[in-house]
């Protein structure tokens, strides 16, 4: 169990960074926001990975008997996070198609260029 | 056998990361983020986060991928450039790594009851909701009645999201580059996904109305249904075309819905007022207050649901109409 905890923790800040590794080191707009997007993934993980509790099941009540409950508030707040999440995503998508269409590229440095013009 | 699957899963995450970081193929990195999201959602599943894994299967997997291919469709599928400053940028991110991962060690023990996140509010949710709310599941619960403000606040951002994403993209000049033709007929000519399709179809459907009511005992909501409901439009516009899904569901109707889920959310709240309660306070809907507490809990429920299905295929016609 211990191992597993510090597993969780461990990719949790290992694809962070690639997802961070994306958004700053690649030039492609879509595929930085992909990065993002993995970004976003790992901070639920971690959000997830902390509200478990040992020996514990899914915070509904059964209809016999008692459990242990995994922390109801963490998931609250990633299931609203995701939904958001993919709605800044699309407007992020939005900026981006529009972008394609005024300068014809979704590359960084081609975009830069052409503004220096 | 749990500590096993874990590993598994993760390590898997973290080779999908890599790969999608890696390739210079935009559609084969798409791809790779839904096969990772469903990893994620497989982790929730572990972490006994039920109403997290549905939630990010349905929208990470589902939606996620249809936007980012649609976007690919509007932009281009490869990557030209190779990455800035690669050496710079990998050594700042591997050194912060290697901080966050030194940080761990000082977190509380994995699953420890005692840690300060599982003590601080969450038993006085989990003693409290049988006798405020009386509804089984207490992420429901926490989400629509007790935090039914940040709630609020979500719809409100989903919200804005998809006004903006029809801002961006709907009317101005769309410069399409697939023949009208071809977009109208969908994958009508590919018989295995067509026929999948039309018998899929309608029990994702039911199954969304059944997450959308059943919320309050079992895992799901709002949010999820809102998804999965989403989802089932979306591949009949696949399937049949994007033309017929509109004749289905149309513009006008999903400007309808994108409005009316947050004003039948911001109306239950107004109703509390009105009734002689505070704002977003659903126990004076009805006489007794654990009933009009679960009355409430159905009708924002609705709206959250109402709002996100009209927000996210609202989206995904902009994206598909940008290409026409």
């Amino acid at each position: 169990m211990e191992l597993l905890g510090l597993y969780h923790y461990w990719v949790f800040a290992v694809l962070l960074m690639i997802g961070f590794y994306a958004v700053v080191a690649k030039r492609n707009l879509v595929k930085k926001l992909i990065g993002l997007s993995l970004f976003q993934a790992a901070v639920f993980l971690l959000y997830i990975t902390m509200g478990k509790v040992e020996n514990g099941t899914a915070p509904i009540f059964p209809e016999v008997g008692t459990f242990v409950f995994s922390n109801p508030l963490p998931q609250v707040l990633i299931l609203t996070a995701i939904v958001v999440g993919i709605s800044t995503t699309a407007l992020g998508l939005g900026i981006v198609v529009r972008i394609k269409e005024e300068y014809g590229s979704i590359e960084e440095h081609e975009i830069q260029e052409i503004d220096k013009r | 056998m749990i500590v096993i699957f874990g590993i598994f899963l993760l390590t898997l995450l973290v080779i999908t990361a890599i790969a999608i970081v890696r390739t210079d193929n935009l559609f084969v990195a798409v791809m790779l983020m839904g096969i990772a999201s469903l990893l994620i959602a497989a982790n929730f599943f572990i972490l006994d986060a039920a109403d997290v894994a549905l939630t990010e299967a349905a929208v990470g997997a589902g939606i996620s991928t249809v936007l980012f291919l649609g976007a690919l469709a509007l932009t281009s599928e490869r990557e030209r450039a190779r990455s800035s400053n690669r050496l710079l940028s990998f050594t700042v991110v591997a050194a912060a790594a290697l901080i966050i991962i030194y940080a761990t060690f000082d977190k509380p023990r994995f699953g420890d009851p005692e840690a300060p996140v599982q003590t601080h509010v969450a038993p006085w949710y989990l003693e409290k909701t049988p006798e405020y709310i009386d509804i089984p599941n207490v992420v429901t619960a926490v989400l629509g009645s007790f935090r039914g403000y940040d709630t609020l606040g979500e719809v409100f951002v989903v919200f804005t999201a998809g006004i903006g994403v029809l801002f961006l993209l709907g009317g101005g000049t769309a410069r399409g580059s697939l023949p009208q033709e071809k977009i109208n007929e969908g994958l009508r000519h590919h018989l295995i996904p067509r026929v999948v399709g039309r018998v899929l179809i309608p029990f994702i459907l039911l199954f969304g109305l059944y997450v959308q009511f059943h919320g309050e005992y079992g895992p799901g909501g709002g949010f999820q249904a809102g998804a999965i409901i989403a989802a089932s439009v979306i591949l009949f516009a696949l399937l049949e075309g994007e033309q017929r899904a509109l004749s289905v569901v149309p513009e006008r109707a999903l400007l309808g819905l994108i409005a009316c889920g947050p004003l039948l959310y911001g109306g239950v709240g107004l109703a509390g007022i009105v009734l002689g309660g505070n704002f977003l306070d659903y126990s004076v809907l009805s006489s007794n207050p654990v009933k009009g507490q679960q009355l409430g809990i159905l009708l924002i429920e609705a709206g959250v649901g109402i709002s996100v299905t009209g927000v996210l295929l609202a989206i995904f016609h902009a994206f598909a109409a940008r290409g026409r």
